[in-house]
C-alpha cells in the first residue's frame, strides 16, 4: 500500500554513508512487510538495495547469507551434496504464508528483523546454529546467535539504527541430518508450530528448535538416546504456558500440544 | 523516473512512499487491482522484468528502468495471450475482480509449476469461484459453449464482459479517471460506546489541501437505515450520517475531505475528540439482561421492539402444538449451537465516486447490489429529487450481501453538495473488517422430539442474534433464520423464538444465506443427534421427515407463508448424495491409525424469492438493425444474473445471446428494481424478462403475420427472423417495413416475488480427521441441487462451488476475532484467512431432473443456498469420525483439539 507518511527515501551505496539515525527512520529491504501495513511512525526509508551485498557465499566455514538475500535466491541455492541439512532450505521457504511471488522481493534479513514467531528464516537459521552479524551506526560490529537475536513476538536484540549484515551458518550444522515438522490451521497457511531437529553425526546428540508455536525460538540439546520423558521435561521446564503464542493462527493450548507431539516425533525419527 | 510499461515508455516521479500498484494506476493501467493492498490476495500481480510480483508491496521507485507488464499488455499484437483465452473459455471468474492477478500469475507458470497449483496459487485469492474454474483455465479446458440461436438456455453461454475482462478493459468502481477529486477519510471511534463531547479540528483545518471537515453538527439530522430493502420498515431508521453518540468501535465520527488520501489521513490523525465513555456490552444474552447498557434509550421512536432489553426484533410463533408434540415423543434431543461473526470479503472493497455534471445532476458511481434503492435512500437523506440522482455501477467486484447497504455513497454525495468537487471514498481492506457488515453471530437452542419410528413430533428453535450496534437487516435475517431451515421437515408442530439484539459490536448485515446458514447448522446437526438416539441412520431419518411433493409447506407462522412447491427434487438429491458418498470416489483416507474417517449429510430447502416484497421490471425492445436491447435494474456482481437475463430473452426471441444487448445496474438506463439479493436475480428479475420477452415475441409475430399475411399461430422467431411455414422475414426488415404507427416493438413487464417456489440442496462430505494434530482433511464433497431447469450449467456450478467454498471457510477457520474491548484482532487478510486454492475440495455436483412451474422457463434460483448445508454436513462428518459433536463454528484444528481433549488436554500431552 502507499505509505503516505514517508517523505524521504535514501538510497545509499554503503552502510557507512548512513551516519545519523532518527526516530522515524527504517531500513528498507524487500519492503514486503513495510508496504503491507500503514507505517505512520516512519517518515524515512533507507534502502539497502544499493549496498550490493553478495547474497550467498559458500566457504570452508559454511554459508554466509547476506541480510539482503532474497528468499527466492536462497530457495534456488544449490548446496554441496554433503550439506544434508540444506534440505531444510526449501522446506523453510515453503513455510511462509507469503506466496512465492513475495519471495521475489522479501529478504532473509527482513524476516529475521520482523522476529515474528512464524518467521521461517528464523526457524531455518536458528536450527542451523546461525550467527548473525550486526552493524551499528558507529561502525561497531557484534555477533549473536539467531536463537538469541529474537527475544519475543516482534522483538529482537537490534538497537536503534543497527543493521543485520548477514547470517552465518556453520559447516558442521549444514552437514547434520534433520527432521522437520510443521502445522498450519489453513492449508499452506501460516505456521502454527514449526519444529526442527538436527542430529550430530559424531555423537548423535539432537538439537531441537521450537519455533512458530512459541513467542521466540527455544532450543534444546539432547544427548544420544534421550527419552520421551526427558524431552517432555525439558519442554516443561523451559517453556511456560504463557510463552505459547495466542493469535488467530492457533490457540496456545493447541500450539503446546503440537510442540510436544512434534518433539516426540522428531526424537523418534532422529534417535538411532 | 523512467520505466517501460507494456512496451511503452513513461517518465514520472513516484511519491516517496508510493507502491507500484497505485503508481501504475496513476499511469492509467487500471487493471492493476486492489483486493487487500497488503500482499495477501494477489489481485495486484504484475510482472517486473518478467517475474510476477505483488505490486502493492513493491516500492514504486524500484521499478526504475525496469519493464513492467500488466494484464493490459499481456497479449501481443491484438492477440490474446493463451492464458487470457483460457480464462475466457473456461469462464474462470464470476465478479472478475481477482482475474487480473490470476491471469498474470497463471501466465507466468511453466508446465512444471502448473502441476502444483495449490502452492503456486496460494497468493491469489478468489472469493467467488471456489477455484475449480480457475484450475480448468490453467489446464486449458474449454467450458464455454458456442452461442447458437434457439439454444441459449441450457448452454454454457459465456458472459458478455468476458473478453474485455481478460484483457483488462472492464472497469470496476475505482477504475475511472476524474480530475480535481476530493478524497474522503474518516476518523473512527476508539470507543465501543461513547458520547462525543468536543471535536477539535483546528490543526487539521490548517493542513494545506484539507477542504472540508464534517462532524455531526454539520450534517442533516435525519435518521435512516443503511440497509437496502424495498420496504424501508424492515429496518428502522437508527443511523445518522454522523452522530454524537457512537455505539461501536470503528463507527465513523468525523469526515475529512482533502486533495489527496495522504492529506486526508494526516488530517484525521490531527483531529482531537473528547468522549464521555459509556458502558458497553458485546454479548447479546448479556445485553438482554436488566441493567445492561442500553444502546437506544430513545428506542421507541426508532421502532425497537424492546429498548429496555436492547431487543430490536422479537419473534415468537408456533404452528400446531409443540408441547403436545414433545409429549408424544419417544425421544427428545436438545442442544446448543453457536456461530461467530464472519466477513464477506468481496474482493473489491466498498467505495464510491460522486460528481455533478454540467446539467446539475449528481452522478454516483458505486459498487452496489441495489442501485435503485441507493438512489432512493440518497434522495431521502439529502432531501433531493431522486431524478436528480444517477446511481450506477459498471463492474462490481463481489458482494455476497455486503453491498446491499449504503456505506460510502452518502459521504461522497455530501462532499459534492458541500464543495461542488467530485468526491471519492475507497475503503481499505481493514475498514471492511472494523466497520463493514459481517454475518450475524447466532446462539441457538434446538429441541426435537420424535417417535420410535423416527417421525418428528415437534421442532423448536430458539435463536439469539447479535446484530451489533445498528440493526441492519437483523429482523429479516432473523425471520429467514427461524423459518427457512425447518421448512425441510413436514412435522406439524413447530415453534420458533428469536431475538435480534443490539450490542456494541460492529453491525452485522446481509450475508449469503441470510441467517439460514446459522440455523441450518444447528438444526441439521440436531437431526443427526436425534437419529443417533433413535438408532436411525442420517439418510433414513431425513427421508422419513423431509417434505414431500404434496406436503403442506409450513414455517412457524400460522397460515402466513406463501410457498408453492413448483417442482420437487429433494428425494433425488438425497439419493444422489447417499450414492456418491458410498461410491468410494474422492480421496482415500490418509494412511495411519491416527486418521479417522467420517461421512456427513445435511439438507436444505430454500424459498426461491425474497420474503418481503420485491419488484423488478424488464424493458425489452427491438432495434432497427434487428438486435434487441434489454434493460433491468438488477445488479451484476459475479452472481451471473446479467447473463441469465440475456439468455432467457434470447431463448424466447430465438436469437443468439449476443444479439441481446443487456444493461443492468444503472438508475438512468434501467427501470426500477429492488436489486440483487435473496436470490431475486434468478427469480423475480428473470420472471420480468420472461414476461417481457414473451410479450415482445407476440408483438413481433403479430406484426410479421400481418405483413406477410400469414396466420400468427404458424409463426416462430428464429435466428433474427420471423419464420412461417413457407416464408420468413428478417427482424430488421420487419422493423423497416412496419408502419411507424404500428411500431410498438418495445415491451415493459413487471414481476413480483409471489408466488414463491422452493429449491432444494443436499450436501455430503467425507472427511478425515487426524486425532493427533487435529487436522481435518476433505476427502470428498458432493452437492445435489434441485434448481429446476438449468439455464446455464457452467454458471450454476460456479455459484454452487463458490458457495461451498465460502461454506468451507466459515466452517473450518473463518472468524472475526473481537476481544473484550471490542477490537478486531484480525482485520487483515493475513490474519483473517479465506479459503485459498489449497483449502477448497472439488465438489461432485448433481442436478435433480425437474421443471419448476413457477420459475422462469422452469428454473429456480440457487446462487445463495449452496452455502447453507455445508457447516452441518461437515459437523456431522466430524461427529461420525470422532464421536464428538462440535457445536460452535468454526471447527479449526485448535478447536477440534479442545473438543477432543478439552479439560483433559494436559492428559493428552502425557499420552501422546
Ligand atoms: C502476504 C504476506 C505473508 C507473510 N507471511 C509471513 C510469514 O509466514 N512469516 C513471517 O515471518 N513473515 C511473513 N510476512 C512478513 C514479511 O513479509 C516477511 O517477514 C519478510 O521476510 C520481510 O522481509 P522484507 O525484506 O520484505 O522486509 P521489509 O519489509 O523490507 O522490512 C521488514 C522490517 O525489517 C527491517 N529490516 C529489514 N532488513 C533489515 C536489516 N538488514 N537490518 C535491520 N533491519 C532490517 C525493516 O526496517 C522493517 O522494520 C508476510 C508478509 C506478507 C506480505
Ligand atoms: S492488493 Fe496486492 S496482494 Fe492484495
Ligand atoms: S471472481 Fe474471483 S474474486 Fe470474484
Amino acid at each position: 500500500m502507499d505509505l503516505h507518511t514517508i517523505t524521504t527515501v535514501l538510497r545509499p551505496s554503503g552502510a557507512d554513508e548512513v551516519q545519523t539515525w532518527a526516530d522515524g527512520h527504517a531500513w528498507l529491504a524487500g519492503g514486503t512487510w513495510l508496504f503491507s501495513e500503514p507505517q505512520v511512525h516512519t517518515d524515512t526509508l533507507i534502502d539497502l538495495e544499493g549496498f550490493g551485498w553478495e547474497p550467498l557465499k559458500v566457504s570452508d566455514a559454511g554459508l554466509e547469507i547476506a541480510a539482503t538475500c532474497r528468499i527466492v535466491q536462497l530457495d534456488n541455492f544449490k548446496a554441496p551434496p554433503d550439506w544434508v541439512a540444506a534440505g531444510l532450505i526449501p522446506r523453510c521457504c515453503r513455510s511462509f504464508l507469503a506466496s512465492y511471488k513475495i519471495w521475489n522481493e522479501a529478504t532473509v534479513g527482513g524476516n529475521l528483523v520482523m522476529s515474528l514467531p512464524a518467521g521461517p528464516m528464523i526457524s531455518l537459521t536458528s536450527a542451523l546454529e546461525g550467527v548473525c552479524t550486526l552493524w551499528s551506526r558507529d561502525g561497531t560490529e557484534r555477533r549473536l546467535p539467531v536463537a538469541e537475536f529474537v527475544t519475543g513476538d516482534n522483538r529482537n536484540a537490534l538497537r536503534p539504527g543497527e543493521l543485520v549484515r548477514s547470517i552465518h551458518l556453520p559447516l558442521a550444522a549444514l552437514r547434520k541430518p534433520f527432521a522437520f515438522r510443521r502445522f498450519t490451521l489453513t492449508n499452506l497457511g501460516r505456521s502454527e508450530a514449526l519444529l526442527i531437529g538436527t542430529r550430530d553425526p559424531d555423537d548423535a546428540a539432537i538439537l531441537l528448535t521450537v519455533t512458530a508455536a512459541t513467542l521466540r525460538p527455544y532450543q534444546f540439546r539432547f544427548p544420544a538416546g534421550v527419552s520421551n520423558a526427558e524431552v517432555r521435561n525439558a519442554l516443561d521446564g523451559a517453556i511456560a504456558d504463557d510463552r505459547y503464542l495466542d493469535d488467530t493462527h492457533g490457540s496456545p493450548r493447541h500450539r503446546k500440544h503440537l510442540t510436544y507431539l512434534f518433539a516426540e516425533q522428531i526424537r523418534a525419527e532422529l534417535g538411532v | 523516473m523512467k520505466l517501460q510499461v507494456n512496451g511503452q515508455s513513461f517518465d514520472r516521479e513516484p511519491q516517496p512512499g508510493q507502491c507500484l500498484r497505485t503508481y501504475l494506476r496513476d499511469l492509467g493501467w487500471l487493471a492493476v487491482r486492489k483486493g487487500c493492498d497488503a500482499g495477501d490476495c494477489g489481485a495486484c500481480t504484475v510482472w517486473v522484468d518478467g517475474r510476477p510480483v505483488h505490486s502493492c508491496l513493491m516500492p514504486a521507485f524500484r521499478a526504475q528502468s525496469r519493464e513492467v507488464t500488466t494484464l493490459e499488455g499481456l497479449g501481443a499484437d491484438g492477440q490474446l495471450h493463451p492464458m487470457q483465452a483460457s480464462f475466457q473459455k473456461a469462464q474462470a471468474f464470476q465478479c472478475g475482480f481477482c482475474t487480473s492477478g490470476m491471469i498474470m500469475t497463471c501466465a507466468s507458470l511453466n508446465e512444471e509449476e502448473k502441476k502444483d497449483l495449490p502452492f503456486r496459487l496460494k497468493g491469489n485469492l478468489c472469493r467467488c469461484t471456489g477455484y475449480r474454474a480457475i484450475e480448468d483455465a490453467v489446464r486449458g479446458h474449454v467450458v464455454v459453449d458456442d452461442d447458437v440461436a434457439g439454444r441459449t438456455c441450457g448452454a454454457n453461454i459465456g458472459t458478455s464482459f468476458a473478453e474485455g475482462l481478460v484483457q483488462g478493459r472492464e472497469r470496476y468502481t475505482m477504475d475511472c479517471v476524474i480530475d480535481d477529486l476530493l478524497h474522503v477519510k474518516v476518523v473512527r471511534s476508539p470507543h465501543a460506546h461513547a458520547r462525543v463531547l468536543a471535536i477539535r479540528q483546528d490543526a487539521a483545518n490548517a493542513l494545506p489541501g484539507v477542504r472540508l471537515i464534517l462532524t455531526w453538527e454539520d450534517v442533516p439530522r435525519k435518521a435512516y437505515t443503511t440497509a437496502a430493502h424495498d420496504d424501508y420498515h424492515c429496518d428502522p431508521d437508527d443511523t445518522f450520517l454522523l452522530d454524537n453518540v457512537v455505539r461501536f468501535k470503528g463507527q465513523r465520527v468525523v469526515a475529512v475531505y482533502a486533495d489527496t488520501e495522504a492529506i486526508a489521513e494526516e488530517a484525521c490523525r490531527l483531529i482531537e475528540i473528547d468522549y464521555e465513555v459509556l458502558p458497553a456490552v458485546f454479548d447479546p444474552v448479556e445485553a438482554m439482561k436488566p441493567g445492561a447498557p442500553r444502546l437506544f434509550p430513545e428506542g421507541s421512536e426508532a421502532r425497537i421492539d424492546d429498548p429496555e432489553r436492547n431487543i430490536f426484533k422479537q419473534i415468537e410463533s408456533e404452528v400446531g402444538d409443540v408441547a403436545q408434540g414433545f409429549a408424544e415423543a419417544d425421544e427428545i434431543y436438545e442442544g446448543d449451537y453457536s456461530t461467530d461473526r464472519i466477513q464477506h470479503v468481496h474482493l473489491e472493497t466498498h467505495g464510491s465516486v460522486a460528481w455533478r455534471s454540467d446539467d446539475g445532476r449528481l452522478h454516483v458511481r458505486t459498487d452496489t447490489q441495489t442501485p435503485h434503492l441507493i438512489q432512493e435512500k440518497l434522495a431521502y437523506v439529502f432531501s433531493v429529487d431522486p431524478r436528480s440522482l444517477h446511481v450506477f455501477s459498471e463492474r462490481v467486484g463481489g458482494g455476497f450481501g455486503a453491498k446491499q447497504e449504503m456505506l460510502t455513497e452518502d459521504l461522497c454525495v455530501l462532499g459534492v453538495l458541500k464543495t461542488g468537487r467530485p468526491t471519492k471514498w475507497e475503503w481499505t481492506r481493514s475498514e471492511e473488517f472494523i466497520a463493514g457488515p459481517g454475518r450475524h453471530p447466532y446462539q441457538m437452542r434446538v429441541k426435537l422430539g420424535a417417535r420410535k419410528d423416527g417421525t418428528l413430533t415437534a421442532v423448536e428453535l430458539r435463536a439469539v442474534s447479535n446484530t451489533g450496534a445498528y440493526r441492519n437487516h437483523a429482523g429479516e435475517v432473523l425471520s429467514a433464520a427461524l423459518v427457512s431451515p425447518i421448512l425441510s421437515y413436514w412435522c406439524p408442530n413447530k415453534k420458533g423464538t428469536g431475538f435480534a439484539v443490539h450490542t456494541n459490536a460492529i453491525p452485522a448485515g446481509a450475508f449469503r444465506g441470510f441467517g439460514r446458514t446459522q440455523t441450518a447448522f444447528a438444526i441439521e446437526c440436531a437431526i443427526d443427534e436425534l437419529a443417533e438416539k433413535l438408532g436411525l441412520d442420517p439418510f433414513t431419518m431425513r427421508r422419513i421427515n423431509m417434505i414431500r411433493e404434496d406436503s403442506a409447506v409450513r414455517g412457524i407462522f400460522p397460515g402466513g407463508d406463501e410457498f408453492d412447491i413448483g417442482s420437487y427434487g429433494l428425494d433425488q438429491c438425497v439419493d444422489f448424495v447417499e450414492q456418491a458418498l458410498q461410491s468410494g470416489r474422492g480421496e482415500p483416507k490418509p494412511q495411519g491409525d491416527e486418521w479417522l474417517e467420517g461421512k456427513g449429510v445435511a439438507i436444505h430447502v430454500q424459498e426461491g424469492a425474497p420474503p418481503k416484497e420485491h419488484r423488478s421490471q424488464a424493458n425489452l425492445s427491438l432495434a432497427a438493425d434487428g438486435t434487441f436491447h434489454l434493460s433491468n435494474g438488477v445488479a451484476e456482481f459475479g452472481n451471473g444474473t446479467m447473463n441469465t437475463l440475456r439468455q432467457i430473452a434470447a431463448q424466447i426471441l430465438g436469437v443468439r445471446a449476443a444479439r441481446v444487448e443487456t444493461v443492468v445496474g444503472d438508475t438512468d438506463r434501467t427501470p426500477f428494481d429492488d436489486g440483487t439479493f435473496a436470490s431475486a436475480g434468478s427469480s423475480v428479475c428473470s420472471k420480468s424478462v420472461e414476461l417481457a420477452a414473451n410479450g415482445l415475441k407476440g408483438r413481433l409475430l403479430t406484426a410479421a403475420a400481418k405483413l406477410l399475411d400469414r396466420p400468427v399461430e404458424e409463426g416462430k422467431l428464429f435466428d433474427g427472423n420471423a419464420v412461417f411455414a413457407d416464408q420468413s422475414i428478417s427482424l430488421s426488415e420487419l422493423y423497416r417495413r412496419t408502419p411507424q404507427a404500428d411500431l410498438k416493438f418495445d415491451v415493459k413487464r413487471r414481476a413480483y416475488s409471489t408466488p414463491t417456489t422452493l429449491g432444494f440442496v443436499v450436501q455430503g462430505f467425507r472427511i478425515a480427521i487426524n486425532k493427533e494434530t487435529c487436522a481435518i482433511r476433505m476427502l470428498q464433497s458432493v452437492q445435489a441441487v434441485d434448481a429446476g431447469t438449468i439455464l446455464n450449467p457452467m454458471q450454476l456450478s460456479g455459484q454452487i462451488e463458490g458457495g461451498i467454498a465460502q461454506g468451507v471457510g466459515s466452517t473450518l477457520f473463518e472468524r472475526v476475532v473481537i476481544d473484550d474491548e471490542g477490537d478486531v484482532q484480525n482485520a487483515t487478510l493475513r490474519n483473517y484467512r479465506i479459503p485459498a486454492f489449497a483449502d477448497v475440495p472439488r465438489t461432485e455436483i448433481f442436478y435433480a431432473n425437474t421443471y419448476d412451474k413457477v420459475g422462469p422457463l422452469g428454473a429456480k434460483p440457487m446462487g445463495e443456498s449452496s452455502i447453507v448445508p455445508v457447516s452441518a454436513a461437515i459437523g456431522n462428518a466430524i461427529k461420525d469420525a470422532i464421536g464428538i459433536r462440535l457445536t460452535s463454528l468454526p471447527f479449526s484444528a485448535d478447536r477440534v483439539y479442545e473438543a477432543l481433549y478439552g479439560d483433559d488436554a494436559e492428559g493428552a500431552e502425557s499420552t501422546s
